[in-house]
């Protein structure tokens, strides 16, 4: 077993823990102070998966600036920890129930290897040299190697996708009036 | 490569959000749990884009994006409605309920 799959392992185990003691804690600043971590761990995660860029950009957008407005709101509410039932009696049974069924459908993936995705999606005899069906991949790689993770996102970022990027800010600008907005006094 | 585990991961996270959204009743915790489920979903892009390009890497920066700004506006509609109910408990948000 390779030390990178080993590190996996143990992001994968603290991404999971923190996840299930963030969705049960009663305190909604701890849920946040768990969510935090979950969040930190799968940036460990995305470095593992060769994505140093968004790794960064995931503690910082994610773990620093949504989660801080997270905060920022329980503590302007001054929201108390629940008491009584989180839910309705039943409410536990479908939410369970339903992340089972859900988790053991989306669990049939765990078996993909990239071999086994590139003999799928291509019409070629089984065992085909997955670079061959993904080229994109094997060019990335090359493209990070070239111009470094920064600059190998940022192409591709303000060429083919520049319309997305321009509409996101305008996204951005109209999500910003409109809490201001909406959390004002008088609506 | 790690493109099995990491769909693996990708799918308990998910599943534990769903089960957050449906079991608790505290409309800032049920945000939370959406951001859960994003971040799964970030991370079944991340994991497929060492095979497809970098393509997947800027749907993330998107989601990101939009994850942000939906947090903005979600927050800032639960700080209206606790103006109004003086409560962010779903169960008792039943004013349109027959």
């Amino acid at each position: 077993m390779d030390v990178v799959a080993v590190v996996f392992g143990v992001f994968a185990v603290w991404a999971v823990v923190s996840a299930l003691i963030c969705v049960t804690r009663r305190s909604p600043i701890s849920s946040a102070m768990w969510l935090v971590s979950t969040m930190f761990a799968l940036a460990g995660i995305y470095v593992l998966l060769n994505a140093e860029f968004i790794a960064a950009i995931q503690v910082l957008v994610y773990a620093g600036a949504v989660m801080v407005l997270f905060l920022f709101v329980i503590m302007l509410l001054n929201v108390d920890a629940e008491i009584g039932p989180m839910r309705r009696s039943y409410g536990w049974v479908v939410g369970i129930g339903a992340a089972l069924v859900l988790g053991a459908q989306l669990l049939t993936m765990r078996g993909y290897t990239l071999q086994r995705l590139a003999d799928e999606v291509s019409t070629m005899p089984l065992g085909v040299d997955p670079t061959l069906v993904f080229p994109e991949g094997a060019a990335a790689r090359a493209a990070t190697a070239s111009r470094g993770v920064v600059g190998s996102i940022a192409e591709p970022l303000f060429q083919a996708y520049l319309i997305p990027f321009e509409i996101t800010s305008v996204l951005l600008l109209a999500a910003a009036i409109g809490a201001v907005v909406l959390a004002k006094k008088r609506l | 490569m790690l493109l099995g585990p990491s769909l693996a991961l990708s799918a308990v996270l998910f599943a534990i959000g769903v089960a957050g959204v449906l079991i608790r009743r505290n409309a800032i915790v049920l945000f939370m749990c959406i951001e859960l489920m994003l971040n799964a979903v970030n991370l079944t892009f991340i994991a497929l884009a060492q095979v497809h390009g970098m393509s997947g890497q800027i749907m993330v920066f998107f989601v990101m994006t939009v994850a942000a700004a939906e947090a903005a506006v979600g927050l800032a509609i639960i700080l209206a409605i606790f103006r109004h109910a003086q409560t962010v408990d779903l169960t008792q948000l039943n004013l349109l309920k027959g």
